[in-house]
């Protein structure tokens, strides 16, 4: 029994992801148990390991977490990723709610029904280039740190750059109004954690495709 | 001008609801500006008040704070309402987030279109009874404590309480089996600042009318 964090989801990016990346850009190892079948989330459920008998599960210093926002906390918390004071705290908060919400609409994607996908793809492309990159771009202006909050990288910079990554596979040019953005992409790709994470072979997880598509509606079907 | 909190919000629950039972359970008092038109948002975001366009937006300690999970956690931080250390808080949040996953679906109940109504209710409250109730009733029961977490108030006993007292409103026999949860009800209906904030003529608000949906989508849409 290895001390690692283990995290059990689908063999894909879902709600599980931004854990991933926090974990990885915190520099710390991780084990996978990948729910294949809808026999083996109904095990886990029946077994009392999942508190609201949802995933993501994250078993981490002796505790069985679930619910995404309660486990990112407390790897941020735990990692010093979440500033120095209350109110560093409250940018980042509102900073990653923000990204949260543009993040929902890119996961929610795969599975819109076909005549909604192009209005669905439109309203993740106007909300990242008119509501959610201006506030971050006009951010990294103003104080002209390599960092969103407090001249130090948190968990709002690991979940800035994973939201800028999912977009622009989705629109490759979506960074063109934004230098500060595009600096800021760079720079965050090089620090040497999120560099590795972002090697083949590393635990962060391909777009969702057909396959992953079916697997969740076939394993959550309620 | 205040120094109180400044809460701005249409005349109604919604996403600000739960920000006013956590200042008003903390005993701190706030002030309220309603929005009441479209034109109202247009304002406020024109001024650049809104850092994503959205509402919640509370005007606190110098911040225009918005996202009411940010607005949440700084006030349980500020007014000590969110444990004693980081295990603490693990357990709080997990339990406030399964709540806010309850509640949202309790909120959104009013705004269904017609031909949804019916099989929305029957998840809602088999959600509540089946996934969110037994976990509370089970951790009050394994510890016996007054509290959820760490035998003393947090924001978890705030939010668990207002979502009882909203599912009741929605199903008024939904706690009949949970005796845990409605002596925790009575008990944390009486601490002092709370009980304030049950009586008529506080700021908490009543539940959204179906007359009121479409102002509201108005304001919003």
């Amino acid at each position: 029994m290895s001390g690692k964090p283990r995290l059990t989801y689908l063999n894909g990016r879902g709600r599980m992801e931004p854990i991933r990346w926090l974990l990885g850009a915190a520099g710390v190892e991780f084990e996978e148990t990948f729910l294949e079948t809808r026999e083996e989330y109904e095990k886990l459920i029946k077994g009392g390991s999942l508190l609201f008998q949802q995933v993501p599960l994250v078993e981490i210093d002796g505790m069985k977490m679930v619910q995404t926002r309660a486990i990112l906390s407390y790897i941020a918390g735990k990692y010093n990723l979440y500033g120095k004071d209350l109110k560093e705290r409250a940018l980042i908060d509102m900073y990653v709610e923000g990204i949260t919400d543009l993040m929902q609409m890119i996961m929610m994607f795969p599975f819109s029904p076909p005549e909604e996908k192009e209005k669905n793809f439109n309203s993740i492309k106007e909300k990242a280039t008119n509501r959610y990159f201006p506030v971050f771009e006009k951010v990294l202006k103003q104080h002209g740190q390599d960092f969103l909050v407090g001249n130090k990288c948190s968990w709002a910079d690991v979940q800035l750059i994973e939201a800028i990554l999912a977009v622009e596979e989705k629109i490759p040019a979506v960074l063109l109004g934004f230098p500060q953005l595009q600096a800021f992409k760079i720079r965050m790709s090089n620090m040497p954690t999120i560099k590795k994470f972002l090697q083949p072979g590393s635990p962060r997880k391909p777009p969702p495709d057909d396959h992953y598509v079916e697997t969740v509606l076939k394993i959550f079907k309620n | 001008m205040s120094g109180k909190a400044k809460l701005h919000y249409f005349n109604g629950r919604g996403r600000m609801e739960t920000i006013r039972w956590l200042l008003a359970a903390a005993g701190v008092e706030f002030e309220e500006c309603f929005l009441e038109t479209k034109d109202d948002l247009k304002k406020l975001r024109k001024e650049g008040s809104l850092l994503f366009q959205q509402l919640p937006m509370v005007e606190i300690d110098g911040m225009k704070m918005v996202q009411t999970r940010a607005i949440l956690n700084y006030i349980a931080m500020k007014y000590n309402l969110y444990g004693k250390d980081l295990k603490e808080r693990a357990l709080i949040d997990m339990y406030v987030e399964g709540i806010i996953d309850l509640n949202e679906l309790l909120m959104v109940y009013v705004f269904q279109p017609a031909d949804k109504k019916e099989q929305h209710f029957a998840n809602m409250v088999d959600k509540a009874t089946n996934r969110y109730f037994p976990v509370y009733e089970k951790v009050l029961k394994d510890h016996g404590q007054d509290f959820l977490v760490g035998n003393q108030f947090s924001r978890a006993d705030v939010q668990l309480l207002e979502t009882l007292l909203m599912a009741e409103e929605c199903k008024p026999d939904i706690l009949a089996k949970f005796p845990l949860l409605q002596s925790f009800k009575a008990r944390i209906s009486n601490i002092p600042t709370i009980k304030k904030f049950l009586q008529p003529g506080s700021q908490r608000k009543p539940p959204t009318d179906e007359k009121d949906v479409p102002k509201v989508m108005n304001i919003f849409y």
